[in-house]
């Protein structure tokens, strides 16, 4: 990883400083730190020359943009309509009991942070969850619960 | 195999270029095509691939010459993945790594035909050896993904090879921009987004704007959940887009263009970037594009997680770096859009008919379809519903014919319950209605609309209260908050309608969110909050006594509202296997070993642990 004002000047050239290119900056920025480190967004408003409020409000507005550190997994559950009629709510609140996070959040270990999405387009395999990149399609509560024990054992032995 | 990439200068050179290469496409013998589609991908087509490949260099060593080629979405993700054989196009479906042996020794280096992995038509039992044969594929009629499942996504060289990029050369060469516009207008081509707005008028009146530089902007911001067309648009055929932009550039006058993609898709990102990279490598963009002295570049962006990107003054502000918050439209975006400038919005669906429309011709196009909708729809058909997948259909195909002939009907036996249309700004509509013509102006009189193309099939399973509920609550997190009859307005919606399905509505409610509707239809500042009444709107005109049935009998009669329905053992079916009872958290259920159990409602808590676990069906609701 990088030095913060270091990379975020790099960030700024590859765009060509163009204030239009503000959420592509900072999506590479989080690309790099997994969030959005206060002293980048602090660095990239005073580089570009616009209120630091201005990026504060785009990385709230947003939902991809986080401002904390995410965990080690990423579990991003689909809630769209397709999911949601094939029972993503009860596998929401299946990871919710589980893990004892709400949406958004990371457990206090560190391993996981649960966010549920919109949609992601993969509407034949519903319900769909997505460890990180890895896809688990028909999903059932019950296979949910196997699957956040495995890899929570695969962690204790790692 | 590439050859040295050579810059076109002129559409001379790149004709000869596609007869070059088709010269040497025809030599090919054989070609595998592997679906690389989102659904596919997600049930293991990409090892598919490797073994595939893995399969070619083993057999090459030995003088075997066969071609392995990823493919685009080729729709039919219920049986994916999906490997068809050409050029005989012998259609394969659910095939796995497991399988590669055997299809490439019989199937690929053999003439003979793998039985077990054809598709077999459930409704006759007729075993489909071609694409055409399969029911789900008889119906369509494929002009924007015509090529989707002919072409590898990520060469530039297999969409020339099927007259890509064609159109751009006649446009350049031959066309004033008025011309492409008088000819998109005549085609009567309309926006695929949801609007409907008649492409080449939008067109003109951008070109007529006073001010410099004009911008142009494809939308692939796809955020109806549901709905996964541009997604297949853009995976699978992504030169198709690119092609369309730059014609709309060359139309409207603009020298700089952004397809702005949904931060959820990944992969349509990489392979636009790859398709523009190789755009600019061939001379089909950049500077002095194919040597006519026009110019026009493309960025692409990714939208940042926020349903309300969809609409266009919102996406604008996106790209102006700013919250994606809409303004209202007094002056149109044509005349002041992206940093004041006048700029042209359209969906990425729309792109991919312009180039059709160029090659064969507006009378071609406009011959299909409806008198005021012309051409074909791509739809993501999903649900409950047995064939679920990418499918494009002529405009004013029934939603029967949608729903039945190409998606098989409903799984399990159960009944047809409702069609939503439109994403979350649409409809349900209801069974009476299923010979409806789809067309703009028909869904939007049955109180639905066309929107960017999700078809979501609903059962007898489904509470229509609860779907309304589902779309509120969706539509309240995704509000920008900027006007306040959206942001309340929502906001109180959903806590009717969440009431409602508890079992605690009023009786003076329905007609209290009737009333919130009207003023979301004629307050909101943009279109998706003068829409969002739309999913409530609509269940409570085909669907009342279903609102009634929760708020005067407590009941749900879908039995999806919790509480608003109990669970029943019938002892007829019940075997007496003892799983529910183990399964119960509070000892509702007693019974003994293989003998009927029975449950005990003073007990029970509604949480459904023993419905989900009978492998026989006898803990019912009811």
């Amino acid at each position: 990883m990088s030095d913060i004002p270091q990379f975020v000047d790099r960030v700024i050239r590859e765009y060509r400083g163009r204030v239009g290119f503000l959420i592509p900056m900072m999506q590479d920025i989080q690309a790099e730190y997994g969030f959005l480190p206060r002293e980048a967004l602090e660095h990239l408003a005073s580089r570009l020359s616009i209120p630091l409020s201005q990026v504060y409000s785009v990385a709230t507005f947003y939902a991809s943009f986080r401002l904390a550190p995410k965990g080690k997994h990423v579990i991003t559950l689909c809630m769209g309509t397709v999911c949601y009629l094939k029972g993503a709510k009860a596998i929401n609140d299946r990871i919710r009991e589980t893990l004892g996070v709400e949406a958004g959040q990371t457990t206090a270990d560190g391993l996981f942070t649960y966010q549920p999405v919109n949609c992601v387009g993969m509407c034949a395999l519903a319900p769909v969850l997505l460890i990180d990149e890895k896809h688990f399609s028909k999903v059932t509560p019950e296979q949910v619960s196997e699957i956040l024990a495995d890899y929570a054992r695969r962690e204790q032995v790692a | 195999m590439t050859v040295a990439v050579q810059r076109l200068t002129n559409a001379q050179e790149l004709a000869a270029l596609r007869e070059e290469l088709r010269a040497r496409r025809a030599k090919e013998e054989r070609v595998v095509s592997v679906c690389t589609g989102t659904g596919c991908m997600g049930k293991g087509s990409a090892a598919l691939l490797a073994a595939l490949d893995l399969a070619a260099r083993e057999v090459a060593a030995e003088g075997r010459v066969f071609k392995v080629r990823p493919s685009g979405c080729h729709g039919l993700c219920e049986h994916g993945p999906i490997v068809v054989i050409e050029p005989e196009g012998t259609f394969y479906q659910n095939v796995t790594e497991a399988d590669v042996p055997e299809l490439v020794r019989e199937s690929v280096l053999g003439d003979r035909v793998v039985e077990r992995l054809l598709y077999k038509d459930p409704a006759t039992g007729q075993v489909c050896r071609t694409a055409d044969a399969v029911p789900f594929y008889r119906r369509q009629m494929r002009v924007v993904l015509r090529h989707n499942g002919l072409i590898d996504p990520e060469s530039i060289e297999d969409y020339i090879v099927v007259g890509g990029y064609e159109a751009l050369a006649k446009v350049l060469t031959q066309m004033t921009p008025d011309e492409v516009i008088e000819e998109v207008i005549r085609s009567g081509l309309r926006g695929r987004g949801g609007g409907g707005f008649p492409t080449g008028r939008k067109w003109r009146s951008c070109r007529a704007a006073h001010g410099e530089p004009k911008y142009i902007i494809a939308n692939g911001d796809e955020g109806d959940p549901g709905a996964f067309m541009d997604r297949s648009i853009m995976e699978g055929n992504p030169h198709s887009v690119i092609e369309g932009l730059i014609i709309g550039a060359y139309a409207v006058g603009a020298a700089e263009g952004f397809i702005y993609v949904r931060n959820e898709y990944p992969l349509a990102v990489r392979r636009l970037k790859h398709a523009l990279q190789q755009a600019r490598e061939y001379g089909l963009l950049g500077e002095d594009i194919l040597g006519s002295g026009f110019s026009f570049d493309v960025h692409i962006n990714r939208g940042g997680g926020a349903f309300v990107c969809g609409e266009s003054t919102a996406l604008m502000a996106s790209l102006e770096g700013k919250p994606g918050e809409p303004r209202a439209k007094y002056v149109h975006t044509v005349e002041s859009g992206l940093w004041q400038k006048p700029t042209n919005l359209n969906n990425v669906e729309t792109f991919a008919n312009v180039p059709v429309i160029i090659t064969r011709g507006a009378d071609w196009f406009a011959s299909i379809g409806t008198e005021g909708s012309k051409g074909t729809k791509v739809f993501s058909l999903t649900g409950k519903v047995c064939n679920t997948g990418l499918v494009e259909v002529p405009m004013g195909i029934t939603l029967r014919e949608i729903v039945f002939d190409i998606g098989g009907g409903i799984p399990g036996g159960k009944k047809f319950k409702a069609v939503q249309t439109g994403g979350p700004s649409g409809g349900c509509i209801p069974a009476q209605y299923l010979d409806t013509r789809v067309d703009f102006d028909e869904l939007t009189r049955l109180g639905s609309m066309m929107g960017s193309g999700g078809l979501i099939v609903m059962d007898e399973d489904t509470c229509m209260v609860n779907v309304a509920r589902y779309f509120t609550e969706f539509l309240q997190q995704e509000s920008c908050g900027k006007c306040t009859p959206c942001r309340e307005g929502l906001a109180q919606m959903l806590a009717i309608l969440t009431r409602i399905t508890r079992g605690e509505g009023r009786e003076e409610d329905v007609g209290l969110l009737l009333e919130i509707c009207d003023w979301l239809e004629c307050a909101a500042l943009c279109g998706l909050g003068n829409t969002a009444c739309n999913p409530v709107r609509s269940t409570i005109r085909y669907f009342r006594d279903e609102y009634e049935a929760h708020i005067r009998d407590r009941r749900c009669p879908a039995k999806e509202c919790k509480g608003l329905f109990v669970y029943d053992i019938v002892a007829e079916t019940c075997k007496g296997c003892g799983l529910c009872r183990k399964k119960c958290p509070v000892g509702a259920i007693a019974g003994e070993r293989r003998k009927p159990h029975s449950l005990d409602r003073s007990k029970c808590t509604l949480c459904g642990a023993c419905f989900e676990v009978c492998p026989f069906g006898a803990v019912v609701k009811v």
